[in-house]
């Protein structure tokens, strides 16, 4: 029998880190540089989105949690599970690019990971979710890769992008203490730092293809706290705007 | 109409997706099974990608076309043990697909999908000299193409692992 209060925070941990990231991605809607990637940035919020409700819904119907919605844009801040990476504003588009190449390729590795989880319900969902990420580490890799050939103040950005997201990007990867070494036992998941290791062998050729340089990660400090409910300053005005429509009403039904 | 899985198919032709009005739900291969028992009929599906915005609005679609055309209780659930993939797509559904003006995704073999955006067909002119424009569309299941014979930007259902 699997341990249902670790599994449920995991599940909401990664839900968390999809609905935030899915809700910073929909800032671009309207003000992308160009047409595609104002579309490219909608599609990924919707994606996102829509990953962070299935995850809820397996909250829901396998470990007895509440309604997705409700548990989405009802809770305090405090019992959110996102990492302070996904919280902080959109800031320019070099950082919102490097982040969603952070991010996806994090994630992809995530869910590949957990087509073989031992908590059945998430194997047809992380199957799923995994072919659709594909199409955001695509995009991500593109743009990467365009943007460090495309001259030398372009290369210069899309570095110090880098070397902003690097110590956030790592708080994705936050350690879980007991629960976490729980799910590792129980074989749910491989646990953070094998994930770690797996996402920055994968983007290490990626970044090196571009030029740019991985931080040192014993030098720097990681942006932990956001899986204990310590966030940033960014997420409660955040959550003020995202829940506004559903608080107006949370009985109406579309 | 007698209640058999011969007219229950035939039933479910005429449930056409929404955001592609060509297809119907059999086209796409939305359909995982179709059974019986004495409270009526339980048809089982899957959306194409996870945050189809579409999906409920077909699962209604597909319970009130079939209660007319068979005059019997109908039930649809979303099937959670399978996932959509872009092989799902019969032959017939991606003919109707590429006459809409959309091409059609290739058959994926597990391969990297950048592969797949190579030489994409026009669905206008036929022609190969084509590159990705981007890999998200108008809909979730779309990338937007340019076709550089004929000078027009296209679009594309992508294929999905």
């Amino acid at each position: 029998m699997i341990n249902t209060t670790a599994i449920s925070n995991l599940l909401t941990v990664m839900a968390d880190d999809a609905l935030i990231q899915g809700h910073r991605n929909s800032e671009w809607t309207g003000l992308g540089p160009i047409m595609e990637e104002d579309i490219a940035f909608s599609s990924m919020a919707q994606d996102k989105i829509g990953h962070a409700w299935a995850l809820y819904k397996i909250i829901q119907e396998e470990l007895k949690g509440s309604d997705p919605d409700q548990f989405a844009f009802l809770r305090n801040e405090k019992d959110y599970k996102c990492c302070h990476f996904v919280e902080h504003p959109n800031g320019e588009y070099d950082f919102s690019l490097m982040r969603h190449f952070l991010f996806d390729h994090a994630e992809a590795i995530r869910y590949e990971q957990l087509q073989q989880s031992s908590f059945q319900p998430l194997q047809p969902l992380a199957k799923k979710l995994k072919g659709e990420i594909k199409y955001h580490t695509l995009h991500a890799n593109a743009w990467v890769s365009q943007l460090c050939r495309a001259g030398e103040e372009s290369h210069a950005r899309m570095q110090s992008a880098l070397t902003a997201c690097f110590p956030l990007a790592l708080g994705l990867f936050e350690p879980g203490g007991e629960a976490e070494q729980i799910l590792i036992a129980e074989k749910v998941y491989p646990g953070e730092k094998a994930l770690k290791e797996m996402w920055q062998d994968r983007i290490y050729n990626i970044l090196t293809a571009a030029a740019l340089n991985l931080p040192d990660e014993n030098t720097i400090e990681p942006v932990y706290g956001g899986r204990k409910g310590y966030h940033t300053i960014y997420l409660q005005p955040l959550l003020e705007e995202m829940g506004a429509v559903f608080r107006t009403d949370p009985a109406a039904t579309w | 109409m007698e209640v058999n899985e011969q007219n229950i198919y035939k039933a479910l032709e005429l449930v056409m997706d929404p955001e592609i009005p060509v297809l119907n739900v059999l086209d796409l291969g939305m359909i995982t099974s179709v059974t019986f028992s004495d409270k009526g009929v339980h048809v089982k599906m899957i959306p194409t990608f996870a945050a189809c915005p579409a999906v409920e609005l077909i699962r209604r679609n597909i319970r009130s076309v079939l209660q007319d055309q068979l005059h019997t209780e109908i039930m649809v659930e979303i099937d959670k043990e399978e996932s959509w993939n872009s092989n799902r797509m019969t032959e017939s559904g991606k003919e109707k697909l590429k006459n809409f003006g959309i091409t059609p995704p290739k058959p994926y073999n597990g391969e990297d999908y950048s592969e797949y955006f190579l030489g994409t067909t026009c669905p206008h002119c036929n022609g190969n000299d084509t590159y990705l424009r981007s890999p998200f569309g108008s809909t979730l299941c779309r990338a937007i193409h340019f076709c550089k014979d004929c000078g027009q930007v296209f679009e594309h259902f992508k294929p999905l692992d």
